[in-house]
């Protein structure tokens, strides 16, 4: 289903990826030297104590040459990625919706759109980690440029480490539940914030008995996503527009329900409205789980400072406040008891050839290991 | 690629570009420096592609490409690239028009052109 890229193209996605490692691996730790031997030394002159707190880090590094560069190269290459996605995709804009309609009119069931869902306010006032248009942009009717943008372009800014296919975080979840619960065949699954349906298709492989429900409210990530897996020889998932918000879906009626790298990208009322809502819908004996960047607490307050980073200049309005969010807290107010309520830590899983996370440095919140937290809801498992 | 559809692909994301150099234009400069970097890169690899089939095939000597000369077809195409090639490095001048525009009221490169 993806966007048929010229050697030119590709050329400037090669560059991308590698600027984006060395970025990684030769820049960005030189802001830890900057900060204890130039920004940190400064400060504790001035001020007579080191910086305590992330906001503190960042004032002592506000001024600092190779901050200023990593920042404003960072801030370029985040920007040079859209450009290159959008001018691959959008002169193809007509063939890739054609594409997608023939894919999808070859299993209807499998793609449900509600034009009435509104896109939330938290979506509308920026466009999420520089993306012109956001999500849900659409340029001609029935558009998926949105969509085959951001599948285009992930590669480059993950730089592998999220797999060939950019499901390593959807086949670590699957590996997961393989392991936490030996044997398990859930019978619904609902994937919340599905985009292109990179980390559905992974769970619907590894389940293919399963009846399996991805809903976001852009439509582009959603006529594209069920192209690509209709594409990818995957029938078993239908994705639906909705708002994980308010579902209108039956209370109990999913086993197994997650997100991945999708709390985020809402807000301090969405979140509490969206665990409501996968709290209602599971049904006994399933479980939940959220993969999310790692929260604050723990870190030092440079860490906290460096991953603040596109908390502030990417585009990611609710980035700082989530890594400060207590999501086991959070699904205890939904009634889980403490015990049936987990934090554990979920790995990309890649194919060989691609580089593992450990083998490189991590990018600062780009790398393929997530924070998880969720609840087991009571009852017998089906 | 006609006007409107190249606005449309350099177009900025909503919401304010920051700047971390003590003077914005230091920011606007490099932004332009790295776009020219990375289609240089591009340059080079499709130019190495050149070189190792040429090689591989015996087809063109060196003598070949200094004695080239384009016609009228060619020199339009390669001009049609060349106002790609620097809108590309541009991008951020366009982006800043784009917002002064957007909050002068202009709605400009929101849709598709049609041919």
């Amino acid at each position: 289903m993806s966007a048929a890229a010229t050697h030119d193209d590709i050329a400037r996605f090669n560059f991308l990826a590698n600027f984006n490692k060395y970025m990684a691996t030769a820049v960005a730790p030189g802001n830890a030297v900057a900060f204890r031997e130039r920004a940190e030394p400064a400060w504790v002159r001035q001020k007579g104590a080191a910086p305590q707190t992330r906001s503190e880090v960042r004032r002592a590094m506000a001024d600092d040459p190779h901050y200023r560069f990593w920042s404003a190269l960072r801030r370029c290459g985040m920007e040079m990625r859209q450009q290159a996605g959008r001018s691959l995709v959008l002169r193809q804009i007509e063939s890739l919706r054609d594409r997608a309609r023939e894919l999808n009119s070859r299993l209807l069931s499998g793609l449900r759109l509600e034009p009435s869902i509104e896109i939330p306010r938290y979506q509308r006032e920026l466009d999420n980690h520089c993306m012109p248009g956001s999500y849900y942009a659409e340029y001609i009717d029935a558009d998926v440029s949105a969509a085959a943008n951001y599948d285009a372009g992930m590669f480059a800014t993950t730089t592998g480490l999220f797999g060939r296919y950019l499901d390593g975080a959807g086949r670590g979840t699957a590996a997961w539940l393989q392991r936490t619960r030996p044997g398990w065949q859930p019978r619904r699954i609902l994937d919340l914030g599905c985009g292109v349906g990179h980390n559905t298709v992974p769970l619907a492989r590894a389940f293919p008995d399963a009846s399996v429900v991805a809903v976001d409210v852009a439509a582009p990530m959603l006529r594209y996503g069920h192209a690509r897996a209709v594409g990818m020889g995957v029938n078993n998932i239908c994705f639906h527009q909705a708002n994980a918000e308010s579902l209108p879906f039956e209370t109990h009626s999913f086993d197994f329900i997650y997100s991945t790298m999708f709390l985020h990208e809402t807000s301090h009322a969405a979140l509490r409205h969206i665990l409501g809502e996968a709290s209602r819908l599971l049904a006994a004996g399933g479980v939940q789980i959220h993969l999310e960047q790692p929260p604050y607490r723990g870190m030092t307050a440079f860490e906290q400072f460096m991953r603040d980073w596109d908390g502030y200049y990417n585009n990611e309005p609710f980035w700082s406040a989530l890594h400060e969010t207590d999501l086991p807290r959070l699904l205890v107010e939904q009634g889980y008891s403490t015990e049936t309520v987990f934090e554990t830590e979920i790995h990309a899983l890649v194919e060989d050839e691609m580089p593992k996370v450990g083998s490189e440095t991590e990018d600062f919140g780009r790398g393929g290991l997530w924070y998880a937290c969720g609840a087991r809801a009571h009852g017998a498992v089906a | 690629m006609n006007p409107q559809l190249l606005e449309l692909v350099n177009a900025a994301a909503s919401g304010k570009r920051p700047h971390f150099f003590g003077d914005a234009d230091v920011d606007r400069l490099l932004a332009i420096v790295w776009a020219m970097a990375g289609e240089l890169a591009v340059t080079r690899e499709r130019l190495d592609t050149l070189e190792r089939l040429l090689a591989e095939r015996a087809v063109v000597q060196r003598v070949d490409i200094d004695a080239y000369r384009p016609d009228p077809q060619a020199v339009r195409e390669r001009g049609e690239w060349q106002m790609e090639y620097i809108a590309r490095l541009l991008r951020v001048l366009q982006q800043e028009l784009d917002t002064l525009r957007a909050g002068a009221g202009e709605d400009r490169a929101k849709r598709i052109p049609t041919e």
